[in-house]
């Protein structure tokens, strides 16, 4: 912060102290102001922040730790250096338990004064940039929020915003591209652990040996290669979160070494000799089916119990097809912006057709199909024949058997269900006629489900 | 500025100090520097619990010495000099008003333990005189390495500097007043 930018505001009952740091800091460029009293100063205060106040202790009416404390309520982030003619440890030390920034005595020598305020204006301007930091971090860590409108993923923001303040291991269940690490770091980004860490390991992607390593550290010449002392995740994570995707895949050694890890909040590196302290928050992952495994003797009891504490079970996105357009719509706006491409809208068929796919690698197989769909993209919109998957032919089972009017709807009711796998509400929201209607129309021509969910109209031709 | 009073306290057998600071000052200001008679009675500035003196009270002393004119004056004293709230100055100046004042006491190198040298404190005080003068012109403290408006708070301080404006002290200079 350049002194012209800075603001002092002086207090102190003396006329002679006031003029003299006035002129002082006026000469260096400062905005300065003077008060007379505490209660001046405070009125001060209220019509224009100050960077850094300088503050006799020993006033007349209320005195200067008084107002410190009035002030550090008022704004924390205000730098205050107390000044008395009467050097005692005592009033020294009170004032910087009280948060003051520093003491001086009277007559303050200018070497020390000049010193006092150039450190002073450094930390409020670390404090300034520690706040917009802060700032950004919540912007960053909100940016890519968990999306969506369905019941289900309501369902689940709201299990977030229950765990995420506490420290509970969190067990995130999902198929693959549904956004555990996503939900992961959403947990994280709202904890009291957020300025630390998150460190995410895959534990599927990594070998056994290569995976202890990892995880715990080594230390220098634990195995051949070892050179150098190395810190393990778990380390890492100290202060944070650690997110171990894929826990299913770990065999039963690293089980054991696990549990231990997390029941005692202490890490050994491989080839170490004592135990280091960390203190970590578990988050894991899995597509598989946990419960089977444990059931078969591979997996653990006791570490099922110790991360299954609180469970999240993330739904396929075939299961929230309602979220897709949603969905589609972040992700355009996000990748126009990262490949600065004009692309601003999804025609209603593109959208038909986004709706109509199974997505079996689910949000991420989206946000691929929409990049992939951006680049092509040729109009500004993207448009059925921009995305790269083909909806296989709807279930076009449905020949009416006449051209009547009742014939023609009960048919393409039939398409239609079929299309959305009997999603009524998605059904619904194609055929555009509330959902009461559809199940009317449904009971009306008897319309049935058929084994796979398609739509089969008694009576219609097979295709 | 056109003209500028220089006014010796307590500085008795130094009229070549005062002509060397006369030409330094005349040459940096292209101004008219005379020399008054020394008519200011230090002693009313002096505070007896410090042993200094109180340069604010000088500089009040030197306006009205020369009250009635729109020159600057710059006082020149062989005193220490104080302001209330800090230990010394080297001297002090009304921000954009007519008054300075400098001191020759803590210039000289004999003051540190070291041999007078004579040279050094005429350097020293040519760019502090230069320095407050620059303060009374409304020129605020400069982070300019070399330029005279740097603030010092130690003799170093001061021999590091030199005593000429820099290009954004000179320019603010000519602007003016009501710009500066």
């Amino acid at each position: 912060m350049p002194p012209q930018q800075a603001s002092i505001l002086i207090v102190d009952d003396e006329l002679s102290v006031r003029d003299s740091l006035l002129h002082w800091f006026r000469k260096d460029g400062f905005n300065v102001a003077t008060a007379a009293s505490a209660t001046l100063a405070l009125q001060a205060l209220e019509q224009s922040p100050y960077d850094i106040i300088l503050l006799d202790i020993k006033m007349p009416g209320m005195d200067g730790m008084e107002l410190q404390s009035r002030v550090h309520a008022l704004n924390p982030k205000i730098v205050v250096i107390m000044m008395t003619a009467f050097a005692s440890v005592d009033t020294a030390v009170r004032a910087l338990k009280q948060g003051a920034f520093d003491y001086v005595t009277k007559p303050i020598d200018p070497d020390e004064l000049s010193h006092l305020v150039s450190r002073a204006l450094k930390e409020r301007r670390l404090e300034d940039e520690n706040s917009q930091l802060k700032e950004t971090i919540a912007e960053l860590s909100s940016a890519d929020f968990v999306i969506g409108e369905s019941p289900a993923m309501h369902k689940v923001m709201e299990m977030i915003r229950q765990v995420a303040q506490t420290n509970a291991t969190v067990m995130i269940r999902g198929e693959s591209g549904t956004g555990k690490e996503l939900v992961a770091r959403t947990i994280h980004a709202n904890s009291a652990r957020k300025y630390f860490p998150i460190v995410p390991i895959n534990c599927g992607a990594l070998p056994d040996s290569l995976l202890e390593s990892e995880l715990f550290g080594h230390e220098k010449g634990a195995f051949t290669g070892a050179n150098f002392r190395r810190k393990g995740r778990l380390e890492m994570a100290d202060g944070g979160t650690l997110f171990l995707d894929e826990i299913g895949t770990i065999t039963s050694k690293m089980q054991v070494d696990l549990l231990r890890a997390i029941e005692t909040n202490e890490v050994m590196r491989l080839g170490g000799s004592r135990p280091v302290h960390v203190d970590f928050r578990i988050i894991c992952a899995t597509n598989e089916d946990l419960e089977k495994l444990v059931a078969e003797g591979r997996f653990r009891q006791d570490l099922y119990y110790r991360i299954n504490v609180f469970s999240i079970a993330l739904p396929a996105l075939r299961e929230r097809r309602e979220d897709i357009p949603t969905l589609a719509r972040h992700f355009m706006g996000k990748l126009a912006m990262e490949m600065d491409k004009r692309v601003s809208d999804i025609s209603p068929e593109a959208n038909q057709k986004l709706m109509a796919y199974d997505w079996p690698g689910n949000v991420r197989e989206l946000a691929n199909a929409i990049e992939r769909a951006m680049v092509v993209s040729r109009t500004g919109i993207i448009r059925p024949e921009d995305l790269p998957f083909a909806v296989p032919e709807a279930p076009a089972t449905a020949t009416p058997v006449s051209d009547s009017l009742a014939d023609m709807e009960k048919a393409h009711i039939a398409v239609v269900l079929g299309k959305t796998r009997w999603n009524i509400t998605q059904a619904a929201e194609l055929l555009q006629i509330d959902r009461a209607t559809l199940y009317n129309k449904i009971k009306r021509y008897g319309l049935q489900r058929a084994e796979g969910g398609e739509a089969e109209a008694n009576g219609s031709k097979p295709a | 500025m056109s003209e500028v009073f220089l006014v010796p306290i307590c500085l008795p057998g130094q009229l070549l100090l005062l002509e060397h600071v006369s030409a330094q000052v005349s040459r940096a200001f292209a101004a008219t520097v005379t020399v008054l008679p020394h008519r200011l009675d230090p002693e009313l500035a002096f505070d007896s619990s410090r042993g200094q003196y109180n340069s604010t009270e000088l500089l009040a002393q030197l306006l009205e010495e020369t009250a009635g004119s729109e020159a600057g004056v710059l006082g020149i004293a062989g005193v220490d000099l104080f302001i209330p709230i800090l230990t010394y100055v080297f001297g002090e100046a009304q921000l954009a008003g007519r008054a300075a004042v400098v001191s020759t006491y803590r210039l000289d190198n004999a003051r540190y333990g070291l041999p007078a040298n004579d040279r050094i404190l005429l350097d020293r005080l040519d760019k502090e005189s230069i320095h407050e003068l620059g303060h009374t012109r409304g020129l605020v403290h400069c982070n300019q390495a070399v330029c005279v408006m740097r603030s010092s708070t130690y003799v170093e301080d001061i021999d590091l500097k030199s005593a000429q404006f820099c290009l954004a002290c000179r320019a603010r200079l000519a602007a003016p007043a009501a710009s500066r």
